[in-house]
């Protein structure tokens, strides 16, 4: 009975901590003291469930205790005088918590805001994200982002200092900073999903589940900002991306490009739910930002019965505004790709000659192997071979310098 | 991993008018769900249906109702969690907000299954 309630409460925690926390954040407007107090509330449900029984809305029972002791804290505040009338309000929201889960909802979105706030380095606004709205444990985050378990733990307890130090207050901006902030949350998110999307080593089934986390905690942020175009323009790049999960790796690990990928292991489910986010992404309107272009790419791609059947001339009309947005070389590589499949080898090749002198990525296997291939369609075959070598060269993984070899005719 | 979890006819509860007030809560519950990113789709069956037998290459449609009413599934939810017991935390809630009743949990094998790793 007791490892029963035991595994109860922290099955509730790992669903409910973020919106505990926040709920606590609320009140105390410090998110480092709401997750030390929402802490305490779950130490009591361990010690008092075994006993007692496991409350019928235990997430609830978590909430309440949680927001009781932030109130006791607060009371005993030295500056308890100075803030009373601020106080006076906070304890009336605290009182009345479970009646209006709309102010928790705001709370969340204030918590998703603090723990990405710029002042923070990127590993630790993951790490805090990850702990504080995923509900993951510390050895969890290490073990995902092959870390050691202390450094995460380091990085978390400094990101919690400088956010007090720097006093960030617990706030989504309004101001003209908003959409650089809300840039960040979206970029930490991708950041998690791409963690997990990437792994070909390590604890694998964890590094897998940051993609399900990235997309969980996407969706609840664009749910929370329904009015943010690129909110659900991110959800919709991580559930078509998420889609190809199965059939992005052959039997023996190597990686399929896409247009080899087997169609029929997209997880269809998946699909359909990108493109509900994307058309979400299109009613907001306003003109398109950097991820509902880079999600309306891959619904190009995931509309496409056949890797022939792909729209390459609307694909390459999206990379071209997406130059112009947030214009990178990676972009350009990506782009010279489509304008060669929409336009031509030899205008993809303009496009990728535009960026050959950007190191970082003239020195990835990607740009060789871009550039053999439009040089093989324009027949300039002996110059195509040189790149292929250069390109299996550069390659790490085993089964893509032999592809690669071969096209060299090595 | 995703989990299907399915309700399934109960006699006790049929043919009660479904209570407002229970009705309200699920609409929150479904739409914190969904909004937390957990449930995937859910929806109601129709009662009944038809039945689809395959032999020999045959294959026969039969019209209800059928006898074992009690074994219908009347309604289902495709939730994806981190692991099997948060589906079942997930299921107690729904059955603290419905009541009586009865109902399966089942793992998904699926696309997803693969995912990376």
């Amino acid at each position: 009975m007791t490892s029963e309630a035991h595994r109860t409460a922290e099955t509730v925690w790992r669903l409910e901590s973020g919106r505990i926390i926040a709920g606590v954040a609320g009140v105390v407007r410090d998110v480092g003291l709401a997750e030390e107090l929402a802490q305490d509330a779950l130490v009591a449900a361990l010690e008092q469930w075994p006993e007692s029984g496991v409350p019928g809305n235990p997430g609830a029972w978590l909430m309440t205790v949680a927001r009781r002791r932030a109130v006791d804290r607060i009371r005993r505040d030295h500056r308890y005088a100075e803030r009373l009338a601020d106080i006076g309000h906070r304890m009336e929201t605290a009182e009345t918590v479970e009646a209006d889960p709309e102010r928790i909802e705001d709370d969340m979105l204030r918590l998703i805001f603090t723990a990405c706030h710029p002042v923070l380095p990127e590993p630790s606004r993951v790490a805090l994200t990850l702990r504080m709205l995923g509900g993951l444990t510390t050895t969890e985050i290490a073990r995902a982002f092959l870390v050691p378990e202390p450094t995460v733990a380091q990085r978390i307890v400094r990101a919690k200092k400088a956010l007090g130090d720097a006093g960030v207050p617990f706030e989504v901006p309004s101001g003209a900073d908003r959409a650089d902030r809300l840039s960040s949350v979206l970029a930490v998110l991708y950041l998690i999903f791409n963690e997990g999307y990437a792994a070909t080593s390590g604890d694998d089934w964890l590094r897998g589940d940051l993609c399900r986390e990235a997309l969980r905690l996407g969706r609840l942020l664009a749910g929370l900002m329904p009015r943010e175009a690129e909110a659900h323009g991110l959800v919709a790049l991580m559930e078509i991306q998420a889609s190809r999960a199965r059939a992005r790796t052959g039997p023996s690990g190597e990686p399929v490009p896409l247009p080899a990928q087997d169609r029929a292991l997209w997880d269809p489910l998946l699909v359909r739910r990108g493109f509900a986010a994307l058309l979400r992404a299109r009613e907001v309107g306003g003109p398109p930002g950097p991820y509902v272009l880079q999600a309306g790419i891959a619904a190009c791609h995931a509309r496409a019965a056949t890797a022939e059947d792909t729209d390459w001339t609307q694909i390459a009309a999206l990379y071209d505004i997406l130059a112009g947005v947030a214009p990178s070389p990676v972009v350009e590589l990506n782009r010279a790709v489509a304008v060669g499949m929409a336009r031509g080898p030899a205008a993809g090749l303009k496009v990728l000659d535009a960026v050959a002198a950007d190191a970082s990525v003239r020195d990835r296997h990607l740009f060789p192997s871009v550039r053999g291939d439009l040089l093989e369609r324009l027949g300039r075959d002996a110059e195509a071979r040189a790149e292929f070598r250069r390109a299996a060269e550069l390659t790490a993984n085993e089964a893509e310098r032999r592809a690669l070899l071969r096209r060299a005719g090595a | 991993m995703r989990y299907l979890m399915m309700t399934t006819d109960d006699s006790s509860s049929a043919g009660g008018p479904p209570d407002e007030a229970m009705m309200a809560e699920m609409g929150r519950f479904i739409e914190e769900m969904t909004r937390a990113g957990v449930l995937l789709a859910t929806g109601g069956l129709e009662p009944g249906g038809k039945r689809i037998t395959s032999s020999g290459g045959k294959v026969t449609i039969t019209d209800g109702p059928f006898s074992e009413a009690k074994e219908q599934v009347v309604g289902f939810a495709l939730v994806e969690v981190r692991d099997e017991a948060e589906a079942i935390e997930l299921s107690r809630r729904f059955w603290a907000i419905v009541g009586d009743g009865q109902g399966t949990i089942q793992r998904v094998f699926g696309p997803e299954e693969d995912f990376p790793g």
